[in-house]
C-alpha cells in the first residue's frame, strides 16, 4: 500500500479551519493554479510525512449545488475518479451548518473521514460531541482534531488510510420514509452502469434535477419521463419542490444527528458576540473602521514601514549604513567637518583663482577625485605668498532649514582645512557600506568596462533597490491587514460597507482588495479571489489598481512638489485617494450599466465567521504570500524591464553614429537627449499632446512607470540631467515642472500615470486572475482609455478657464457629457434579463 | 406577506416559506434557511442595509432586499 500513490481530496465550509488543516499538513510548498475553465484557485501538495500521498485542497464551499462555479469544480473533482479518499473538515463549533456539506459529501460514496476541527474551542464553550455516536449516525469515522494546536492529526490519517483501502462506502443517513421510497425508485431507474455506490448519490440530483450531474448519465426518453412524473409526484404530495423537499430532508437528518451527540453547555454570550456588539454598532461601527484604518496606516505609512523603507533605500541601497547605528553620530560630526572644510577650500581657490593664482593642480585633482591631492594643491596654493592677502565668502546651506551662513575664508584657515582628511566611516563603528559600492568595487576589481558597470550598477542595482525598498511598508501593511482578514474583523468590514459598494453595483467584499491594493496591486488583485461573483470579480480586478499604490506614492510626492512647491502638504496627498476611489465609483456605475456587466445586483448572503485569533502559522503565511508576490516582481519583471530601459536609454544615435553614447557623445552630460528612448518615446508623445504633456521626456516617465510605477521619478531624474533626485529635492520639482506649459498639464499628468495599467507584474497579475486574454484586453484597454479622458478633461478644462479654446475643449466637453450620461441615465430594460436568476446559473452553463 | 426584512432588530421569528427561483433561493437554503427554521434578527449595519441575523447556531449577513423572498411568521 506504501508504494502506491494515495489522492485525499480536503472538503468543507469557508471558515472551518480547512487552510490551517491544509498548511499544516503539506507545509504548504505544493502546486497553485486555477481549476480548469474557471477562476477558482486549486492548490495541490505532496502530505510533508509521507510523499506518496497528495492533497488536493477544494474551494470553501457551503454545498454541492451547480450554481457557483466553486461547488461545481469541487463536485466534479469528487466525482471524477481521482481522490482515493475524502477528509471532511467540520468546524466542530458550528456543527450544524457544517454537517450540510459532509452530507452531501458522504453521499457521492467516497471513502470520508470526517475532521471535527476546533476541537480546543469546543472544549472552551463547555460543549461536548459523542464523537462514537457522531460515527456511528453518519456511517463513517469522525476524529477530533485542532489544525491549530496541531492535535489529532495523526489519528486523523490512520484513519484516512483505513477508508481508503475500502475504495468505495455506500452512505448509510437516511430521510423521511415517502422520501427514501421515491430516492429508490430513481435508483431503479439509473442505468445498470452506474456502480452501487454512487447511486444514491445520482438518485438524489435527478431527484434535485440537477441537470449538470445527470446529464452524464444519458438517462433514455423513457426512463427520463418516468422519473418527472415520480418527482412530479412527490413535489404535489409534499406541497414543495423538489430541491426544497432534499434541503430539508437533510437538515432534518442533522437536527436529529446533533440532538443525539451534541451535550451542549448552558448558552452564554461569547466573547464573539461581545466584541461584536461594539464594532458593528450602528453608531459605532463606522468611527471604529476608520479609527483602525487610520492605525494600520499611520503604523505603515507614518512610521515603522517608512523607518525601514527610508534605511533601505538611503542606506542599503545608498550610501551605506552602521550595524545598530554605533558611530553614527560621531560620523556624521566628522563628516559634516569635512564638508565645511571643503566649502570653505573651494571658495577660497575660487578667488585665488580669479586674482591669477595657478589653480590647475587643484582642479585636475579634483577632477581626477584625487581628495588627498587636491587637500595637498590647495595647502599649496594658500602657501603662496600672493594668497596671504586673499579674503573668500564661503556659503553654507542648512540642509534642514535650507538657511545660509557665511563666514570668511583666509589662507591660514585653507591650510587647516586642508589638514582635514575625509573621514572613513569604518573607522567609527560596525560599517556595512551600500550595495552599489560593493558592486561597484567588485565589478571594478574584476575589470569590468563602464559599460558593464553602467548596466548592473545604475540599471539593476538601482531598479531592483528602488523596488525593494517598498518592502518594509508593505511588509507592516501586510501584517496588519492579514491579521484583520484572518481574525475575522474583514468579514464585517464587508457587512458595514456593502451600502456603500452596492451603489455601483459591488458588493462589501470588493472593499478588501481596495485596501491591499494601498499597499501593492498585486496582492490586491489576488484578493479578489475571495469575491463568489465572477463579474464582481472582474469589475473589483479592473478598478482596484485606480487606488494609489505605494509606489504611487512618491510620484504624487513630485507632483504636490511641482504643483504647489511643498511635498508635505497634508490636503494634498488625500486628494489623489480621492481621485482613485472617485475613479472607482465612476467606473463602477458606468460599466454596470454596460452589457459586459449588466445582470441583477450579487446577492450577500455571506456567512459572518466568529473572532479568532489567526494562528502565527498561517498568518505568517499569509503575509509571505502577499509579500512573495511582490519580490518575485522584483526580480523577474522589473529585473528585466530595468535592463531594458537602461540599455534603450543609454544607447542611441549621436552625429551619425550608434553606440553607448557616454562613450560616443564624448561625456555630454546630456546624453539621453539622443537616445533610443529618446526616438520611442518622441514618437509616441501625440498621444499626450491634448493632455498638454508632450515632451519625449514626459512620454517616457509614462512609459517607464507602465513598467513600473516606481521608476517614474527616477526616470525624471535621469532625463533631466539632475542625478540622484529624489521626489523630496525642490531642483526635480521646478525641472518637472519647467517641462509642463500649465499647472493644468501637471495635475493632468498626474492623473493618468496614477489611473493608467498598472505596471508590468500587476498586469501580468491581472491576466492569471482574469484567466482570458479578452478580459485583460478589457481591463488595460478601460484602465487605459479613463486615465486618458480623465487627463484629456482636466488640461482642457483647465486651459478653457484660462479662456484658451481649441478642438480639443470640444473633444473633453464631449466626453464628459457621455461620462455624466452614462453616470445618470436609469439602469438599461432588460439589463437583469428575463429569467430571475442571476450570475450562477448562467455560469453553470 | 411578512418577510425576514420586517422582523424588528432585536426581534425573532420563523420561516414559513422560500419565495423566488434559481441560485439565491438555493443558496439560502444551503445556508440552512428553510420551512420551519427560527432565527433572530441581530443587528442592522451602521448604513441600513445589510441585516445580520442568527439562525442555526452562526451568523449571517443579508441585505433587505434578499431578506425579502424569505415569507416568515
Amino acid at each position: 500500500m506504501a508504494a502506491s500513490e494515495l489522492h485525499i481530496a480536503l472538503a468543507g465550509n469557508p471558515n472551518c479551519g480547512k487552510t490551517t488543516l491544509f498548511n499544516l499538513i503539506t507545509g504548504q510548498n505544493g502546486y497553485v493554479g486555477n481549476w480548469p475553465g474557471v477562476t477558482v484557485e486549486k492548490k495541490e501538495a505532496k502530505l510533508s510525512s509521507d510523499k506518496s500521498v497528495t492533497v488536493t485542497d477544494l474551494p470553501g464551499i457551503y454545498s454541492l449545488s451547480p450554481y457557483s462555479p466553486e461547488e461545481q469544480v469541487s463536485r466534479d473533482y469528487l466525482m471524477s475518479g481521482e481522490p482515493d479518499a475524502v477528509i471532511q473538515v467540520v468546524d466542530a463549533t458550528n456543527l450544524e451548518r457544517n454537517l450540510y456539506l459532509a452530507l452531501q459529501v458522504i453521499e457521492t460514496g467516497l471513502p470520508t473521514v470526517v475532521a471535527l476541527n476546533m476541537a480546543d474551542l469546543l472544549e472552551r464553550n463547555g460543549d461536548r460531541i459523542e464523537v462514537e455516536a457522531l460515527s456511528r449516525q453518519l456511517g463513517c469515522p469522525v476524529v477530533m482534531i485542532s489544525a491549530l494546536k496541531n492535535t489529532g492529526i495523526a489519528e486523523l490519517f490512520e484513519k484516512v488510510r483505513e477508508v481508503a483501502a475500502k475504495k468505495a462506502v455506500t452512505p448509510e443517513h437516511s430521510f423521511d420514509a415517502a422520501i427514501e421510497e421515491v430516492l429508490t425508485r430513481l435508483e431503479g431507474l439509473l442505468p445498470d452502469n452506474v456502480p452501487a455506490h454512487k447511486r444514491r448519490y445520482y438518485a438524489v440530483k435527478l431527484f434535485e434535477r440537477d441537470e449538470a450531474a445527470t446529464k452524464l448519465l444519458k438517462l433514455p426518453a423513457e426512463q427520463a419521463a418516468e422519473a418527472e412524473r415520480v418527482i412530479a409526484q412527490c413535489e404535489a404530495d409534499c406541497d414543495d419542490d423538489a430541491e426544497s423537499i432534499i434541503t430539508s430532508e437533510r437538515y432534518g437528518v442533522i437536527a436529529h444527528i446533533v440532538d443525539e451527540c451534541l451535550r451542549r453547555a448552558p448558552a452564554k454570550m461569547s466573547t464573539s458576540e461581545k466584541i461584536d456588539r461594539v464594532v458593528t454598532n450602528r453608531w459605532l461601527g463606522l468611527p471604529i473602521f476608520a479609527a483602525i484604518m487610520f492605525g494600520v496606516y499611520w503604523l505603515a505609512i507614518s512610521t515603522f514601514g517608512t523607518a525601514g523603507t527610508d534605511f533601505t533605500n538611503d542606506q542599503i541601497f545608498g550610501d551605506g549604513w552602521f550595524f545598530l547605528g554605533q558611530g553614527r553620530e560621531a560620523y556624521d560630526e566628522a563628516a559634516g567637518a569635512y564638508s565645511d572644510a571643503q566649502t570653505e577650500i573651494g571658495a577660497f581657490v575660487a578667488v585665488a583663482g580669479e586674482q591669477g593664482i595657478d589653480i590647475s593642480a587643484y582642479t585636475e585633482a579634483v577632477d581626477a577625485e584625487d581628495a588627498e591631492a587636491a587637500n595637498a594643491a590647495a595647502a599649496a596654493i594658500a602657501a603662496q605668498p600672493a594668497a596671504a592677502d586673499i579674503r573668500a565668502t564661503a556659503e553654507f546651506e542648512d540642509e534642514d532649514t535650507g538657511e545660509v551662513t557665511t563666514s570668511s575664508v583666509d589662507a591660514a584657515a585653507v591650510i587647516k582645512d586642508a589638514a582635514v582628511a575625509e573621514p572613513d566611516p569604518a573607522e567609527f563603528g560596525p560599517w556595512v557600506p551600500g550595495v552599489p559600492d560593493v558592486v561597484t568595487g567588485w565589478l571594478e576589481a574584476a575589470g569590468a568596462s563602464a559599460i558593464v558597470i553602467g548596466l548592473v550598477v545604475d540599471g539593476v542595482v538601482a531598479g531592483v533597490g528602488a523596488v525593494l525598498g517598498f518592502i518594509p511598508q508593505m511588509f507592516v501593511l501586510f501584517v496588519l491587514l492579514s491579521f484583520l482578514e484572518d481574525c475575522g474583523y474583514m468579514a464585517r468590514v464587508a457587512f458595514v460597507m456593502d451600502r456603500v459598494f452596492r451603489r455601483f453595483g459591488l458588493s462589501g467584499k470588493s472593499f478588501i482588495p481596495m485596501l491591499v491594493s494601498t499597499g501593492c496591486g498585486i496582492p490586491g488583485v489576488l484578493s479578489t479571489k475571495t469575491i463568489e461573483n465572477e463579474k464582481d470579480r472582474r469589475m473589483t480586478v479592473i478598478t482596484t489598481t485606480f487606488i494609489p499604490c505605494g509606489a504611487k506614492l512618491p510620484i504624487i510626492a513630485l507632483l504636490m512638489g511641482a504643483l504647489v512647491n511643498d511635498n508635505e502638504a497634508a490636503w494634498i496627498a488625500p486628494l489623489f485617494y480621492f481621485l482613485g476611489v472617485f475613479a472607482v465609483i465612476v467606473s463602477g456605475i458606468m460599466l454596470k450599466k454596460t452589457k459586459l456587466f449588466a445582470g441583477r445586483p450579487t446577492p450577500f448572503v455571506m456567512e459572518l465567521p466568529s473572532y479568532h485569533m489567526p494562528s502565527v502559522r498561517s498568518w505568517a503565511l499569509h503575509v509571505w504570500e502577499r509579500v512573495s508576490s511582490y519580490i518575485k516582481k522584483a526580480f523577474t519583471i522589473i529585473f528585466a524591464s530595468t535592463v531594458v530601459v537602461w540599455f534603450l536609454s543609454n544607447f542611441g544615435v549621436y552625429k551619425g553614429v550608434f553606440g553607448f553614447l557616454p562613450d560616443v557623445t564624448g561625456g555630454l552630460e546630456e546624453f539621453t537627449d539622443y537616445s533610443v528612448l529618446a526616438m520611442v518615446s518622441g514618437a509616441l508623445s501625440w498621444i499626450f499632446a491634448p493632455l498638454g504633456f508632450e515632451s519625449w521626456q514626459a512620454t517616457a516617465m509614462t512609459v517607464n512607470g507602465l513598467v513600473a510605477k516606481e521608476n517614474v521619478v527616477a526616470t525624471a531624474a535621469s532625463i533631466l540631467h539632475i542625478s540622484g533626485a529624489t521626489e523630496n529635492d525642490a531642483s526635480l520639482w521646478t525641472a518637472f515642472g519647467a517641462m509642463f506649459p500649465t499647472v493644468g498639464a501637471v495635475a493632468a499628468f498626474g492623473a493618468f500615470n496614477l489611473l493608467c495599467a498598472p505596471c508590468f507584474a500587476a498586469m501580468g497579475t491581472i491576466r492569471a486572475q482574469m484567466d482570458s486574454a479578452k478580459w485583460t484586453a478589457i481591463a488595460l484597454g478601460y484602465e487605459c482609455a479613463f486615465a486618458w479622458v480623465v487627463g484629456l478633461m482636466i488640461n482642457q478644462f483647465y486651459l478653457a478657464a484660462t479662456g484658451v479654446f481649441s478642438v480639443w475643449t470640444v473633444v473633453a466637453a464631449v466626453f464628459a457629457a457621455l461620462i455624466l450620461f452614462q453616470l445618470f441615465r436609469p439602469m438599461p430594460k432588460g439589463a437583469f434579463g428575463e429569467d430571475e436568476e442571476p450570475e450562477g446559473a448562467r455560469s453553470a452553463a | 406577506m411578512k418577510t425576514l426584512g420586517d422582523v424588528a432588530v432585536g426581534g425573532s421569528s420563523t420561516i414559513i416559506k422560500l419565495h423566488g427561483s434559481g441560485a439565491l433561493r438555493r443558496h439560502l437554503m444551503d445556508m440552512g434557511l428553510i420551512k420551519g427554521t427560527p432565527f433572530n434578527v441581530v443587528k442592522v449595519a451602521p448604513l441600513g442595509d445589510p441585516i445580520e441575523i442568527t439562525v442555526r447556531g452562526y451568523e449571517l449577513s443579508i441585505r433587505k432586499e434578499e431578506a425579502a423572498i424569505v415569507e416568515v411568521e
